[in-house]
């Protein structure tokens, strides 16, 4: 009744790959562990015989920019995130959405990969990456490919991807140009348990009049999957922000997302009610707020 | 095999992990470096915090291979050459050492902070400290003392100790002094008890029923018994004592038996002893069990009515209590207005950072002894013995130190169990319960239903109070009865009314059981009464100060059961403290107003009010005793025994400076010894907020006598009278000479007598409730002032500042104190906001700490503390009790000053975000 039989630290996405080619389906990646080893110690998850952990292979690691796209390691920690100086500049409702998860310890271990991986539908890291329009480099034995991270996920705890075969190598999305800007956004609830409520990312681009030329919105908990609320984006692009077309979004948001009520967490109406709250805030002057 | 090659404390360590281990289990099982401490097991709680390449990680679950090739740091390793890390010296000084569970992973999240950036303001190192919970709560404390670190390392100059000054240069009642235990529990060679571990010792687990009704119709360990490594399995029939347990009613199996009743989920059915843990956990799921299942209550008004299931023999009342002064009816025919509201608690949970855990260990001689930080020693004694069927010398309590209480290590966790199972093997036994089964198991805070009518005259004076309360004491008495009895009385709040009629049911469910949690019954009613009698202040028009100034008991008052109050009391002081202080940073009258947020429209903040008085002792007719041992030593050490129990809250502190202040021994020379029922004499539960008054007294008359008989020694010898020897900082001045105590006790030893007294103390007598007489001895008093800030578009509420002014009679102890006062405020901004124990059908949603959210250092406020003393007569030098009244009326406040900002008045606790933001809605949708 042992967790894993054996932990495994290969140096390379191929080391990797071949060992988890010859778990045969019995061998699971490990990042932070943050998640995977709570779904196995609480009994979600059944005992593996071999925990492959990529956290020493260098590619996954980087954090760069090539022309005009940022890479970002499945590896990196939350807190390297946080602390990134390009990352900082180009990706702020990421860097936001990493500094929110845990606490300071679990996101020194905690890695963005594996928070994507995960598949849940609000993942902070997701609904983060969501907005940026970022692409996950998958990697198998044979190829790499690359893929919207919108298309990345099948449902609750399913990714696109076969994780007994695969491994999520990095993350790409643009860099971010004059007249752009991020944000993201978390409500949580101060009992129980310590998943969003609802959280919120987007990523805009305005003309220098304020017209929303470009804009992109991603929400959990929505759906089985987080969100890209297309039809939102649609009614807010080629306008400028006020009173009317933000309720006409919220019209929009409400249509798109499905919210439900999650016993002990939130209530549908109130779901309902924080996705004008958010939404207005993306675009409002409201100052930091505090967090738990 | 796997090999793991990495260094601890820059010590090079090469070992096999075994498949599954965890980093914390190399460091404590192999290293034997029992700094890093286990709080939750599941990455909640921080108390495993260690450095890992100078990053700060939780070493509970990181697999222990992932260290390969890293430099880990401990605690163990934190100092070099001797020196303390200056974060180590901070905490010590600072008084941010309190139960000391929390503290290594706290100094470890701290290091990691400080090591790149030692100017971390106070933002910072809250942030960065968010998930290393501390329930002591000393949050405001312990940020003070890694801000003061941080400086020294900045400067290199020594650590600025806190900002608290003594009271007196003279005395040594009210000196700032650090915690006899501080240096211990920052360098991480204190023991909790799992940290101790016996040769041949086995390991323990417990089947649970983890069904809430059923009668146990099937039970077959014989798999189990066939698992190699397992030594003993043992059922309700191998008890040889009684198969009960109970603080006040033994109606608690310690087993359930074939064909007896489930009453709970945390009913134990066998019990496993193993030669590990591992195996022990996989002999629980061989074990075959069979229930017919019963209907099951959980709601304790439905539990009362007549076709209800009886959950026990006699039924589902535990107790219906009454407290009845003058004629309501008649009261409320006088009153110019009427009002009545219907408020709920939930059950909440003590969450004390240290995991029950108990070690029984067999003797040659056929004794037993445990091992256990228990909050009653003495109790553990006679009930382990009981169900052993041993005699009470015959078991030894020796108490560990306790990661924390707050009332849920009052009963009996694994005590037993663990010495069933030492009798039967004759090996050590261990019993530690994971953070799910010590969730399962401990009794909590009674969830309680109250419906309170209050009547007054125009001018706001309180003429009636009838309640009624409804209290889920689950599915075993503990000590519902009187918890219940306390919510009772307590009822209509720190204030003078002359018609009360109260009646209380405390009735049985098949939830876990409810017991003592700091409060005890009084933190539900005052949030009752407090919130009604601001609604009845708005109704009237008057302000809510001047409704509590107004009503508020003072010298000459008689409280709701009769007791005509002579002496030490302090209420209106602390309300009026309060005000001027809400004044100052209101900096206008209309102290309760609304008020808006510049920039940020969506944000309210308004200041709110509450006022609540707290027992200390026993009382109602309970006769109470602590008894304490005081002895000098040829050295001039001074060594002070009691069974009472440090918990966190400074005990041993308290009892220093009380028997150095009484001997007129410096403090250094005095030793603390508390809680063993070999070496220490009974002193008594330590609840009640009694401990500080009763041991306080019973070693400061033992030292007393001692003091005497030096002076009856010295008197005879030089041939002066007893009162012209002066006794000076363990010196005795006798006719020009000066001798040390040392020296005395040579002296004595000669005519044949002891440097040693042992006194038994009993407090003034009470009287049960309904006999009109002096119920409690003794009441401490308090009132706070919450400043809340209120999201109107989300609901969430958040605390900004509160004022807590705390009638103490005497300070003894400044830094226990306010651990004390900054904790209780802590725990009441939990009580209010974050703390609900979840339930569904008496099985657990809350069945990690992940499922319950108890108040981290981002919800910590500005806490002022102001100590207002109205000494009472008896008590040690004038003190009174403060573990329980720091928090009552926090969580009142906190819901008055929700109101004043957003205009909706909280009725359930917690506040529920979702349910606020809608009622915020709705009002603005029909304003």
């Amino acid at each position: 009744m042992n967790y894993w039989d054996q932990y495994l630290l290969p140096n390379s996405i191929d080391e990797a790959l071949g060992m988890l080619h010859e778990g045969k389906g019995s061998a699971k990646v490990i990042a932070g562990g943050t998640d995977l080893l709570l779904d196995i110690l609480q009994s979600r998850h059944p005992a593996v015989d071999a925990l492959i952990d990529i956290t020493r292979i260098p590619e996954m690691q980087v954090v760069e920019r090539a022309y005009d796209r940022i890479y970002v390691g499945g590896g990196t920690t939350h807190n390297d995130i946080v602390a990134n100086p390009l990352l900082q500049q180009n990706a702020h409702c990421l860097v936001e959405a990493s500094s929110l998860i845990g606490g300071n310890q679990v996101r020194n271990v905690a890695t963005i990969g594996g928070n994507v991986a995960h598949a849940l539908p609000a993942g902070d890291g997701s609904i983060a990456l969501l907005a940026l329009d970022a692409e996950a480099e998958i990697a198998s034995r044979t190829s790499r490919r690359w893929i919207a991270l919108e298309d990345l996920f099948l449902g609750p705890r399913k990714p696109a991807f076969e994780p007994s075969k695969e491994i999520l190598v990095r993350f790409r999305f643009p860099v971010l140009k004059a007249g752009e800007s991020t944000m993201f956004q978390r409500v949580m609830r101060p009992q129980g348990v310590a998943i969003a409520i609802l959280n919120m990312a987007t990523w805009t681009r305005k003309s220098v009049e304020g017209i929303i030329e470009d804009i992109r919105i991603a929400i959990g908990p929505a759906g089985p999957k987080p969100l890209r609320a297309r039809k939102t984006e649609q009614s807010l692009r080629g306008k400028a922000v006020n009173e009317g077309t933000l309720s006409e979004a919220v019209e929009a948001l409400l249509e798109e997302t499905r919210l439900r009520t999650s016993p002990h967490r939130a209530t549908r109406a109130y779901r309902k009610h924080l996705l004008s709250v958010l939404l207005g805030r993306q675009f409002g002057n409201i100052g930091p707020q505090r967090g738990r | 095999m796997e090999t793991l090659k990495f260094n601890v404390n820059q010590r090079p360590i090469e070992i096999h992990p075994v498949p599954g281990e965890m980093l914390s289990a190399v460091l404590r099982d192999r290293l034997k470096l029992t700094g890093t401490k286990i709080g939750c097991d599941e990455l909640e709680c921080g108390s495993c915090t260690v450095l890992l390449d100078g990053e700060a990680v939780l070493s509970c679950v990181y697999p222990a291979r992932k260290a390969e090739g890293k430099q880990v740091v401990t605690i163990e390793g934190l100092a070099s050459n001797g020196t303390l890390h200056p974060l180590q010296d901070a905490f010590i000084q600072h008084g941010a050492v309190q139960c000391g569970f929390c503290i290594p992973g706290q100094i470890m999240t701290a290091a990691a902070l400080l090591g790149v950036q030692p100017t971390a303001d106070g933002d910072t190192i809250r942030a960065m400290l968010k998930d290393t919970l501390c329930r002591c709560a000393g949050y405001p404390t312990l940020v003070r003392a890694i801000q003061a670190a941080g400086e020294s390392i900045q400067s290199g100059a020594p650590v600025k100790g806190p900002a608290l000054r003594s009271a007196s240069s003279k005395s040594n009642i009210g000196r700032v002094v650090a915690r006899p235990d501080a240096l211990e529990k920052v360098n991480g060679e204190a023991l909790f008890t799992d940290d101790y571990v016996f040769p041949g010792m086995l390991h323990a687990r417990v089947l649970r029923a983890n069904t809430p009704h059923a009668v146990l119709v099937g039970l077959d360990v014989s798999k189990a018994m066939e698992l190699p490594g397992v030594i003993e399995v043992l059922i309700a029939d191998d008890i040889p004592g009684q198969n009960s347990h109970g603080i006040v009613i033994h109606d608690w199996p310690v087993l359930v038996g074939i064909g007896e009743k489930i009453r709970y989920i945390g009913d134990a059915l066998a019990l496993v002893a193993a030669e590990s843990r591992v195996i022990a956990t996989q002999a629980l799921e061989l074990i075959k069990v069979e229930f017919d299942r019963l209907p099951v209550i959980t709601d304790p008004v439905l539990a009362r009515e007549n076709d209800a299931i009886a959950i026990h023999e006699n039924g589902n009342l535990l107790k219906h209590i009454t407290v009845r002064k003058g004629d309501v009816t008649k009261g409320f025919a006088e009153a110019d207005v009427v009002l009545e509201g219907v408020f709920t608690t939930p059950m909440t949970e003590q969450a004390f950072m240290e995991p029950e855990c108990s070690i029984a260990k067999p003797t040659p001689e056929g004794r037993m002894e445990i091992y256990v930080g228990s909050q009653i020693p003495y109790a553990d004694r006679d009930q382990i013995a009981r169900t052993l069927g041993l005699k009470i010398e015959q078991v030894r309590v020796i108490g560990t130190l306790v990661g924390g209480g707050f009332g849920g290590k009052e009963d009996i966790a694994g005590q037993i169990h663990a010495a069933l199972l030492a009798q039967r093997t004759n090996r050590p036994v261990k019993l530690l319960f994971d953070r799910n089964e010590s969730l399962v198991v401990h009794p909590k805070r009674h969830p309680t239903q109250i419906r309170v009518r209050l009547g007054a005259k125009s001018d706001g004076l309180l003429v009636a109070a009838e309640t009624e309360l409804y209290g889920d004491t689950g599915a075993y008495a503990s000590l519902g009865e009187k918890v219940m009895t306390r919510a009772t009385t307590h009822s209509s709040g720190p204030y003078i009314v002359p018609h009360v009629s109260v009646d209380c049911y405390a009735m049985y469910t098949n939830n876990p059981p409810a017991g003592a949690f700091r409060g005890f019954g009084v933190t539900q009613s005052a949030f009752a009464i407090e919130s009604l009698l601001d609604m009845l202040a708005e109704n009237l028009g008057i302000d809510p100060i001047e409704i509590r100034m107004k009503n508020a008991l003072r010298v000459g008052a008689e409280t709701n059961t009769g007791q005509l109050l002579t002496e030490s009391v302090g209420l209106i002081e602390c309300i009026q403290k309060v005000k001027s202080q809400i004044q100052e940073k209101v900096g206008h009258d209309d102290l309760f107003a609304a008020r808006r947020v510049d920039g940020l429209p969506n944000l309210r903040r308004a200041w709110g009010i509450a006022a609540a008085y707290k027992n200390t002792g026993l009382g109602g007719g309970a006769p109470d005793k602590s008894i304490a041992e005081v002895e000098l030593y040829a050295d001039g050490s001074v060594e002070v025994r009691t069974s009472a129990a440090e918990i966190g809250q400074g005990l041993n502190a308290v009892l220093q400076i009380i028997a150095s202040e009484a001997l007129s021994v410096p403090m250094e020379n005095v030793r603390v010894l508390l809680s063993d029922t070999d070496l220490t004499p009974d002193g008594g539960p330590t609840t009640a907020s009694r401990q500080t008054y009763m041991a306080g007294n019973a070693v400061m008359y033992a030292a007393k006598i001692v003091q005497q008989a030096m002076a009856t020694s010295l008197a005879e010898k030089y041939d002066v009278p007893p009162k012209e020897i002066k006794f000076v900082e363990g010196l005795a001045h006798v006719n020009g000479h000066a001798i040390a105590y040392g020296d005395v006790v040579g002296l004595l030893r000669a005519e044949g007598r002891q440097a040693k007294a042992t006194y038994e103390y009993l407090a003034p007598e009470t009287q049960p409730l309904g006999t009109g007489g002096d119920m409690h001895f003794a009441y401490s008093f308090a009132a706070q002032a919450a400043e809340v800030e209120v999201d109107i578009e989300t609901g969430q509420v958040y605390v900004l500042n509160i004022i807590a002014a705390t009638d103490v009679g005497r300070v003894i102890n400044p830094l226990g104190l306010l651990g004390q006062v900054e904790g209780g405020v802590m725990m009441g901004i939990g009580n209010a906001l974050t703390e609900e124990f979840i339930l569904e059908e008496g099985l657990l949603f809350s069945d990690r700490l992940a499922r319950y959210r108890m108040p981290s250092f981002l919800d910590t406020p500005a806490i002022t503390s102001i100590i207002v003393e109205h000494p009472t007569h008896d008590g040690p030098f004038g003190a009174k009790g403060v573990g329980e009244i720091s928090s009552i009326p926090t969580t009142p406040a906190i819901t008055n000053a929700i109101y004043y900002a957003c205009g909706i008045r909280i009725r359930h606790l917690p506040v529920d975000q979702d349910w606020l933001a809608l009622e915020i809605l709705k009002k603005l949708e029909t304003e």
